[in-house]
């Protein structure tokens, strides 16, 4: 083995690599495309099947730690803390604060949105945590009645809220039984 | 955290190698691979004779668009040797040395070639619908979800709790795109206002286009040796004092978003191993991990290099400048020498082992430096990577 050349390194100078601009990607020898065919079903397990059941009925359900308290939502079949099988089932009132609060312009695939929409995430009211501590019981979820101007001035967050439900015959047990959360009113 | 930290054999970062960063680039995942591989081994003075075992890393594969895409660009540098390949999100740049570290540290290895990878441009028109797959099927996806929320969400929140403003985290934007004006393989350098960044595209308040790093094909590499070999190879050898490593939970809206717990346990881990009790007076050059500008705040936060919340105050003073008190990206960072995933993290690491070296030429900061850190961090708010090199 040699050693070290002299520094800088030669090669690190001038990186290899060559740079294609869009055309010529689109127009490259032996360019293939191929989108992927494959469809999936997503079983959503023990503790989320019986969540989306609550969903349907119009209650938000969670599991408690025998061990630390911890009600968690979205439930979870185990604590991810103690290990322990979190079999105890207890419903919550859903109401909660607003933690964070974004306003999109975009979807997923990154297209414009014609209506802005505004999605945050939810602290939940739940029991078996430090308030103002770092974990909670909470949802990601779309939030309506808050303005573009309450999510730039920092308002939204902190603000008090609670589910608004879809009505019964359109709920299928589905995240989206939940319409979005909205503020308490007074 | 109960980790054996007391361990006994040294190993030494002794080459690094880089390929161009770009949105597009010719040459596949494998070749890209080959070159990076090529340059770091070079720059060692050894050849692939040389080399005992092999590590890669490569983010998810559906960017690639092949399955076992770790050993498709093994064969680059792995054919007949002992070969794996280390997987967490955007945290596997900086794993990737992790893990050769301790192919090395174990006595199983003298040498290891640490290859890391990532071609976005084949996912087309463009990469975020790939993003769609990182999503939660049962409570996430059916809200229409963009990957940007996630982080648009904790930046809102950092904002919140830390009083900064969407002005103050474009500066690290400015900054980072203006380092990489001295990087050769950067594809986004450039010299630009507070108010160019508050001017693009407004995709989800309060993100706006230039306060994201670019989609980029790319490699990194670098080579990891024991104390002996090390000394042999190189009269200056970058020693990996500290690596640290953990994963949080994947219910990132259960957890305060302003503070990453994931980074900050990884950086306690490797702080302890290297010895280091006040990282903020102790590491002199850092390279946080940066795909949005916020983050990089975030991550010196997490990283114990300024105190909760103190991040932005230090940045508005010209703390993390090249010239400041505790640079960080002198690269250039994500931002401005680019992203391809896995590869990103590597820049970082090899932009570490370079200032150490003092061979980052125009990159090179004011200060003198022995200690150095890089980091990066993967998944849902959950995976941080961090390695502390010494010289």
């Amino acid at each position: 083995m040699s050693s070290r050349s002299g520094r800088p390194q030669p090669g690190w100078v001038n990186p290899p690599g060559h740079y294609l601009k869009r055309d010529e990607m689109y127009s490259l020898v032996g360019l293939v495309e191929y989108p992927p065919r494959a469809k999936y079903l997503f079983s959503a397990g023990q503790a989320q099947s019986r969540f989306l059941m609550g969903l349907k009925e119009g209650k938000i359900l969670g599991t408690r730690c025998p061990r630390c308290g911890r009600v968690y939502v979205p439930p979870r079949m185990y604590c991810e803390y103690c290990h322990t099988h979190t079999l105890e089932w207890v419903e919550l009132p859903g109401t909660g604060v607003i933690h964070t609060a974004v306003i999109s312009y975009i979807g997923t695939f990154r297209e414009r949105r014609k209506e802005p929409v505004i999605v945050g995430v939810i602290q939940l009211d739940a029991p078996g945590y430090t308030p103002g501590g770092y974990e909670f019981a909470g949802l990601f979820h779309r939030l309506c009645g808050v303005t573009p101007e309450d999510v730039m001035s920092g308002r939204a967050i902190g603000m008090r809220v609670k589910p608004r439900w879809r009505p019964p015959e359109e709920r299928r047990g589905d995240i989206n039984d939940i319409e979005c959360f909205e503020p308490i009113e007074g | 955290m109960r980790t054996n930290i007391f361990v006994k054999d040294r190993v030494a970062v002794v080459g690094a190698g880089l390929t161009l960063f770009r949105r597009r680039l010719q040459e596949t995942p494998r070749e890209l691979a080959w070159e990076a591989a090529k340059q770091a081994l070079e720059s060692a003075g050894l050849t692939f004779d040389d080399i005992d075992c092999i590590v890669t890393g490569t983010a998810p594969d559906a960017f690639d668009g092949l399955h076992f895409n770790g050993e498709y660009i093994a064969d680059a540098g792995g054919f007949g040797k002992p070969t794996v390949r280390v997987y967490v999100g955007g945290g596997t740049g900086v794993f990737v040395p992790v893990a050769a570290w301790w192919h090395a540290a174990s006595g199983l290895c003298d040498t290891v070639l640490a290859v890391a990878e990532e071609k976005m441009s084949p996912a087309h028109p463009h990469p975020q619908g790939v993003f769609a797959y990182i999503w939660d099927p049962i409570l996430e996806r059916p809200l229409g979800p963009n990957l940007i929320w996630i982080f648009a969400m904790e930046m809102r929140r950092y904002m919140y709790k830390c009083g900064a403003t969407k002005e103050t985290i474009a500066k690290v934007s400015v900054k980072n795109k203006r380092n990489a004006l001295d990087h050769p393989a950067a594809q986004a350098a450039a010299n630009i206002t507070v108010e160019d960044v508050l001017n693009s595209e407004l995709l989800v308040w309060p993100v706006n286009r230039l306060d994201i790093s670019p989609v980029s094909d790319g490699a990194a590499a670098v080579i990891l040796a024991r104390e002996n070999e090390a000394r042999r190879i190189t009269d200056s050898p970058v020693w990996v004092e500290g690596i640290g490593f953990t994963l949080d939970n994947t219910h990132w809206y259960n957890r305060e978003l302003a503070f990453p717990r994931y980074v900050n346990y990884a950086a306690r881990m490797a702080y302890k191993m290297a010895g280091i009790e006040r990282p903020w007076k102790e590491i002199d050059v850092a390279e946080p991990y940066d795909p949005f500008d916020y983050k990089e705040l975030h991550h010196i936060e997490g990283l114990m290099l300024a105190r909760p919340c103190e991040a932005p105050k230090l940045l508005e003073e010209g703390w993390f400048d090249r010239s400041g008190e505790l640079p960080t990206s002198p690269s250039g960072g994500l931002l401005g020498v680019g992203n391809p995933i896995a590869a990103a993290g590597l820049m970082k690491v090899a932009e570490i082992f370079w200032q150490l070296r003092y061979e980052a030429g125009p990159r090179q900061v004011k200060k003198p430096v022995h200690y150095g850190v890089a980091q990066a961090w993967g998944d849902l708010m959950q995976a941080g990577t961090v390695i502390v090199l010494g010289n």
